[in-house]
């Protein structure tokens, strides 16, 4: 029997992350799209695919008869609208909330890396789009060689990113930041995100650059390709577009990390592709599509 | 008509011509010079704003704290000023700026993007400082838009927005127009700015052109001292405001020996209009791209040239460095095939 499931938020996440439960998940059952605006495109596409609505939020939810039914919450709000939807779900020991907020009340999660650490914590963080496109990279370094330090550069089209996102954008690059050194492993973490509104829009691209102790290149690559196939498991766009490329930092001529001072060893960059499933954006979307396969992922993995 | 306000970039622009790589000492000997030739603000951040040092553009000889500290103390009468690019840097780095004595601030994102500006122009404002918007590689947005643009920094809190041709790829026309559009549809008392570059040998007289429409706030740097082929040159300006009888602050013989004497020994890469930089202006490239495409360049034996050419292609925008690297190895697997 599949699970059921609600989602709260009707916007861009929300709304494809419906889409993906509905078309290809064979554990989770679609049950509710919890919006508050009646008008908004995510609730009309809902109800055209038959799925049960309320614009009236988490209070909405609570007083239908499918809540008592269903065991995962996914919250794909705000940062603010999150603390106060937990703080009403947490009474309730039977259902789990999966997070795509910039609240991180619970512990970020990155479902290659450290799904079985947070398998039983009742409220998990989903990072950030950048997050999910790197972090996998960054632990894939660290496993070979200790990582002093990761940075990551996430370049999305203008056209993906919702007015939430523009509003907070501080909230991407401290959570990224913040989760490259819990999640990744790196001492140090650093996150860039870069708009751009080149027409056709243009593919999400993410790079990361990693500074670590010396190591067999051939096993840092390795394991560097091992871990894209794990992510590919959940995001089938997401691509290594070019080779592994390394470069030497020497002692005699090290780099100046704010926070670490002067390190040498190995840098390590690896330059990505995230092609979106074109479900509710269109395919330079990626940065939506790994946000919503990500919590796709962890919830099939929950229900196991 | 605002006053005339002249703000030098050698110490944040200037960063980009020698890797971001000023020592301390170096960087407030200048500043202090700066401050006696009377130019009314001084800019001092990594080239890419603060907490811009990283693999992506660069680590800094110095933290941003470190270049700062210490330095609001030596000016006479100069504003201490900084920059920041939303995405990049954060309030927090702000706020650390705002305790180091900054006073102003520049919130810059790409041209079309001014909306991921407001959180931190209100953040600048409430912490009581001077603040400008800065619409990055203009010439990709058309006048009317761009102006739409900087209305939203102006809604926000901005005391001054500015057209920012990142690319040095605009002509005096297309300046003129940006600045109109601007004069249009912001009030009166918002500031208009001009920041150049010299990439198709416009800097200057773009910088006079949009004075002459209505900016009042002008950036130049030292010796030109700046991304690609640099600024407009600090010098040649103040002399051409001389002669065009404009009152300003700045004295031109002091500016001349500091820029002779004092920054153009330290240009490892000669900061002028060569087949490199001129390609920037000519394909409408991020002058900060060029060091990072000569490296790559070099690394993977290609023409620096085509390197630029292509990134123009690709319409990437300020701050995508990382693909420069990209871009060198689609080249190189495409000569291979």
């Amino acid at each position: 029997m599949k699970t059921k499931v609600a989602i709260i938020g009707s916007g861009n996440i929300g709304t494809d992350l419906m889409i993906k439960i509905i078309r290809l998940s064979e554990s989770l059952e679609m049950s509710v799209l919890v919006g508050i605006d009646p008008d908004s495109d995510g609730l009309a596409r809902a109800k055209r695919m038959d799925i049960t609505t309320t614009h009236e939020g988490i209070d909405g939810l609570l007083k239908m008869p499918e809540w008592k039914d269903i065991k995962i919450v996914f919250d794909a709000t705000s940062a603010k609208a999150h603390v106060y939807n937990w703080n009403k779900i947490k009474a309730f020991p039977d259902k789990k909330m999966i997070d795509l907020t910039p609240a991180a009340i619970g512990p970020y999660l990155v479902p290659p890396v450290n799904f079985l650490d947070n398998m039983d914590v009742p409220n998990v963080n989903m990072v950030t789009c950048g997050g999910q496109a790197t972090i996998p990279m960054v632990a894939a370094v660290n496993r070979v060689a200790k990582v002093h330090y990761g940075e990551i550069v996430a370049s999305i089209a203008s056209k993906s990113a919702g007015p939430g996102t523009r509003a907070n954008i501080d909230e991407f690059t401290e959570t990224t930041a913040a989760a490259i050194e819990k999640v990744g492993g790196a001492e140090r973490g650093k996150a860039i995100i870069v708009l751009n509104p080149a027409e056709p829009p243009l593919v999400m691209r993410d790079t990361v650059f990693t500074l670590s102790e010396q190591a067999d290149r051939e096993k840092i690559k390795a394991s560097i390709h091992e871990m894209v196939l794990e992510v590919q498991k959940y995001v089938p766009g997401y691509q290594l577009h070019q080779e592994v490329q390394f470069d030497d930092i020497p002692e005699s001529d090290p780099v100046f990390i704010e926070g670490l001072g002067l390190r040498h060893g190995l840098k390590t960059t690896v330059l990505l592709k995230v092609v979106g499933a074109g479900h509710y954006l269109p395919e330079y979307a990626g940065n939506l599509d790994i946000m919503t396969s990500a919590a796709r992922a962890t919830a099939e993995r929950i229900v196991g | 008509m605002h006053k005339i306000y002249i703000q030098d970039v050698t110490l944040r622009d200037g960063m980009h011509a020698i890797r971001h790589q000023y020592g301390k000492e170096k960087l407030k000997e200048i500043a202090i010079a700066i401050d006696k030739a009377g130019v009314d603000a001084i800019e001092i951040s990594h080239g890419d704003g603060l907490a811009g040092g990283s693999f992506n553009y660069g680590f800094g000889k110095h933290t941003d704290w470190d270049w700062l500290e210490g330095i609001r103390e030596e000016l006479t009468h100069a504003k201490l000023t900084t920059l920041i690019l939303p995405g990049i840097a954060t309030i927090d780095d702000l706020k650390k700026a705002r305790e180091l004595g900054v006073e102003s601030v520049r919130i810059a994102t790409h041209c079309t993007e001014a909306d991921i500006a407001p959180q931190h122009i209100e953040a600048a404002k409430k912490l009581g400082m001077d603040v400008g918007g800065f619409l990055m590689m203009a010439h990709l947005n058309e006048p009317k838009k761009l102006a739409e643009q900087a209305k939203i920094m102006e809604d926000a809190g901005a005391d001054c927005v500015y057209v920012t041709d990142s690319a040095g790829a605009l002509l005096m026309d297309g300046v003129i127009d940006r600045i109109k559009a601007f004069r249009d549809v912001l009030k009166d008392e918002t500031e208009i700015g001009i920041h150049c570059h010299h990439n198709l040998s416009l800097g200057v007289a773009n910088t006079i052109v949009a004075y002459q429409h209505g900016a009042n706030r002008l950036d130049a740097s030292l010796a030109g001292m700046g991304a690609g082929a640099g600024n407009a040159p600090l010098e040649v300006l103040i002399a051409i405001l001389n002669k065009m009888e404009v009152k300003h602050n700045s004295d031109l013989f002091q500016l001349m020996d500091i820029a002779d004497d004092i920054i153009r020994p330290l240009q490892t890469r000669p900061v002028r209009v060569d087949r490199e930089t001129l390609s920037l202006g000519y394909a409408g490239v991020y002058s900060s791209f060029l060091l990072h495409a000569e490296r790559a360049a070099k690394k993977y034996d290609l023409d620096t040239r085509t390197i630029l050419n292509e990134l123009g292609k690709r319409n990437m925008v300020g701050g995508q460095e990382d693909m420069i690297v990209d871009v060198a190895l689609d080249l190189k697997s495409k000569m291979n095939e």
